[in-house]
């Protein structure tokens, strides 16, 4: 197909109805409001559902009704947005369900600010909503990845019954750039025998339920989904490298700063310093092992991010001291400059 | 030798965890019966609520989802949308749909979204330990109004199926109870009416049913019929709200 | 040497600012090149200023964020005062005359002023003020060609209102041909 330029928002709409999402249920926030908006066009041409419903919380509600249901199934928000679906997220955990959840980060906290952001990480990679779980998180860093990880989201959260959520933010969102998208979907639908679509008097009940009293059957069932998790921790971890061989200074960033902190890079090069970058692809499952090896080789890490510091946890535990993870990042909506960055890796030079 | 009486076959064969005369197993059992009588176990899918009737999950034989606290309406819309062929209800208490689910439920019944909802309405929070509920009658003694219910601190009462009459979107609305043979029959035809309006695309039914709580009520069973006849009725009269089937609103009994 | 235009477009919400912005980024699209668009959105898009970055390079574009512009289109005085010291030495501005009575204070920049909201009017066509500035930018830059330009015009207007092709083009060739 030729390629069109489109805006990040849409291209996750586009893609996840490619992937054959004909469900999406969502309430409108800045800065995702195309997506609701590119469904409610698409949806009923092709014979799918789009709802404006009356509440972020009731939103993924639906989501967990019709994923329960056996269909592919989506809802995205912002920030303040995806607080409240953490209920919803929880319990969709919970029930072994899997949908697709995009969340356009804004600023925060509170109702924060509409400029793009990082600062939801804790919120996507360690829980947001109660209980022990975790979602399969994605951070596209172009649209034409958006493209990719969309159909991705829609195979995981399929293969391993569980929620996986996208995170992009306010600029990966909002911008456009040339994408094509392929002429056939390599996306892999399978059979759902646990939904709940009528028992047709022909098999037991199906039960979709996150409610146990007994405390041995929880702790069971919970273990059993953390041995799913260790399965999706050695198999599923994706990153990008760039320069990271001879690099004194490794940077680490994902999404829209993975590209801010690629041209900070080429700046550093073009100055002789040898600056590397590893892009996370997947924030969980975290590519630790990349993190571990780089850092036995490089002089230091600077994680680069929209946010306080957040990711930069998770380095620090991966490269576990063998070298020191400096940090450089904007927060409230700021975007870091390549000079900046450039700025910082000569202070820790 | 005739069967005159059998459980049906949409109710499973276990024990309910229900209070000793606590109406809920009535109702149960009359959600059953209509399942049965319309034929459409087979299609099915229920979606059990936070509360009394958590484990409703376990006593229906027809598919069945869980929803958090309030959330039913919007889980059943879920399921509703995803396979329009199925038949979806929803079983929830006062709390659950007149409290932390409000919105849920005025949307979905202004979206005329195409489930029965069964509101049973005991006018206080049983599974917690007998709390204030959105329904609880002023004046009345729970143990988040020790000294009564006061409208001064904490309101009044909400007649849902008089508030959901005023939207278009329902096409039936009835208030039933089940403290006499008589009422158990009316019941029992009402919710029939809801199920049979979805199977034939009339969109959102509810029947709220008067329901006793003879355990957080502090009463004997006997007793708790007695009151829900001398103080519920008076405040929440009985009778179908809406019924597109029928000109006007409330026909009354 | 690789060629990289980082063009910034700012003026008021609804003189077609991002739509100059979308014209340009198909143009480069269509020219094998790399692109992005970005735009400002939220509150100031309902009639306040509004903003576009549009970058066309040869090679991969990294931040889609443009701090200094090589080239700056502004169609009102408060995206002037904003973005006038932003733009690189030696780069281009290009001033709707019309609606900014002010002179450039620099001189380490080409400026260009174009009246374009006034030729607009007087051709019978206000809303393409944004065209006329569009088609001097082209002149100007070259950051490609009119052939191509075309082409991305085609790809810019919707398919169901082809008709507004021909006036679009009308008013990037009266400010290519000034």
């Amino acid at each position: 197909m030729d390629k069109v330029l489109m805006k990040g928002n849409e291209a996750i709409a586009e893609a996840a109805i490619r992937a054959n999402c004909k469900h999406f249920f969502g309430y409108p926030i800045t800065p995702q409001s195309e997506i609701s908006a590119y469904m409610a066009k698409k949806m009923p041409k092709i014979g799918g559902t789009f709802m404006q419903a009356e509440s972020e919380v009731a939103a993924i509600n639906m989501v967990y009704g019709a994923a329960g249901a056996g269909v592919r199934v989506m809802t995205s928000s912002s920030s303040p947005g995806i607080s409240l679906k953490a209920e919803g997220i929880s319990y969709i955990a919970g029930a072994d369900l899997p949908c697709v959840i995009i969340n356009i980060v804004r600023g925060g906290p509170g109702l924060g600010g509409i400029q793009p952001a990082q600062s939801d990480y804790f919120q996507a990679t360690k829980g947001g909503g109660h209980g022990d779980y975790r979602l399969i998180v994605l951070a596209p860093s172009s649209i034409q990845e958006i493209v990719d990880c969309t159909t991705n989201a829609f195979d995981l959260a399929d293969k391993y019954r569980m929620p996986v959520m996208i995170l992009g933010d306010g600029m990966i969102g909002q911008m456009m750039e040339p994408i094509s998208f392929p002429d056939n979907v390599d996306t892999k639908e399978i059979e759902k025998p646990w939904a709940t679509t009528g028992t047709q008097m022909k098999r037991k009940k199906n039960v979709v339920n996150s409610l146990y009293i007994d405390p041995k059957e929880l702790e069971d069932l919970v273990v059993a989904r953390y041995k799913k998790y260790d399965e999706i921790e050695k198999t599923e971890v994706k990153f990008e490298t760039e320069n990271i061989d001879d690099a004194d200074i490794v940077l680490v960033a994902y999404g829209t700063t993975a590209r801010i902190a690629t041209a900070a890079m080429r700046m550093a090069r073009a100055e002789g310093i040898k600056v590397g970058l590893i892009r996370p692809i997947t924030l969980w499952p975290f590519p630790k092992d990349i993190i571990a090896e780089t850092a036995k080789k490089c002089k230091c890490m600077i994680s680069v991010e929209m946010s306080m510091g957040q990711m930069i946890e998770d380095i620090k535990i991966a490269a576990n001291g063998a070298c020191p993870v400096e940090f450089y990042g904007r927060t409230g909506g700021m975007v870091p400059a390549p000079a900046e960055i450039l700025n910082k890796i000569k202070e820790v030079m | 030798m005739e069967t005159v009486f059998k459980k049906p076959h949409a109710l499973a064969d276990v024990p309910f965890h229900y209070c000793p005369g606590c109406t809920h197993g009535i109702i149960h059992r009359l959600v059953a019966e209509v399942i049965d009588e319309l034929g459409i176990e087979g299609k099915t899918v229920g979606v059990a609520p936070v509360g009394c009737a958590v484990f409703a999950y376990n006593y229906f034989n027809c598919d069945m989802q869980e929803a958090a606290h309030g959330r039913a309406p919007a889980v059943a819309t879920g399921i509703k949308r995803a396979n329009p062929e199925n038949i979806v209800f929803t079983y929830q208490g006062d709390g659950d749909l007149a409290a932390i689910g409000t919105a849920e439920t005025v949307h979905s019944a202004a979206r005329s979204e195409n489930i029965t909802v069964i509101f049973v309405n005991n006018a206080i929070y049983g599974m917690t330990g007998g709390q204030m509920a959105p329904t609880s009658l002023v004046g009345q003694v729970t143990q988040t109004s020790p000294y009564g219910r006061k409208v001064e601190a904490q309101g009044y009462p909400i007649r849902i199926s008089e508030m959901l009459s005023t939207l278009e979107g329902p096409s039936f609305i009835s208030r039933c109870a089940v403290d006499s043979v008589k009422h158990i029959n009316e019941c029992k035809a009402a919710i029939k009416k809801a199920f049979q309006n979805q199977i034939d695309k009339k969109g959102f039914s509810l029947v709220e049913v008067l329901s006793t709580c003879p355990t957080n009520w502090g009463l004997s069973p006997v007793e708790a019929l007695d009151w829900l006849r001398d103080n519920m009725i008076p405040h929440y009269p009985l009778g179908v709200y809406k019924d597109i089937d029928k000109e006007g609103g409330k026909d009354g009994e | 040497m690789s060629k990289t235009n980082e063009i910034l477009f700012a003026g008021f919400g609804g003189q077609g600012i991002l739509f100059s912005g979308k014209v340009a980024a198909y143009s480069g699209l269509v020219a094998e090149k790399f692109v992005s668009w970005l735009p400002s959105y939220g509150p100031e898009m309902r009639g306040g200023t509004a903003n576009c970055h549009v970058i066309v390079s040869d090679q991969p574009v990294g931040s889609p964020i443009i701090v200094n512009p090589t080239d700056l289109v502004v169609m009102n005085k408060p995206s002037f005062d904003k973005f006038e010291n932003d733009v690189v030495p030696g780069g281009n501005i290009f001033i709707d005359s019309a609606l900014i009575d002010r002179d450039c204070t620099r001189d380490d920049v080409n400026v260009f002023k174009v009246p374009a909201t006034k030729m607009a009017n007087d051709m019978g066509m206000p809303k393409l003020a944004n065209m006329i500035m569009f088609g001097k930018l082209l002149k100007e830059t070259g950051f490609v060609d009119m052939e191509t330009v075309k082409q991305g015009l085609a790809k810019s207007v919707p398919p169901t209102k082809q008709q507004l092709f021909d006036t679009n083009l009308k008013a990037i060739e009266a400010g290519y041909n000034l």
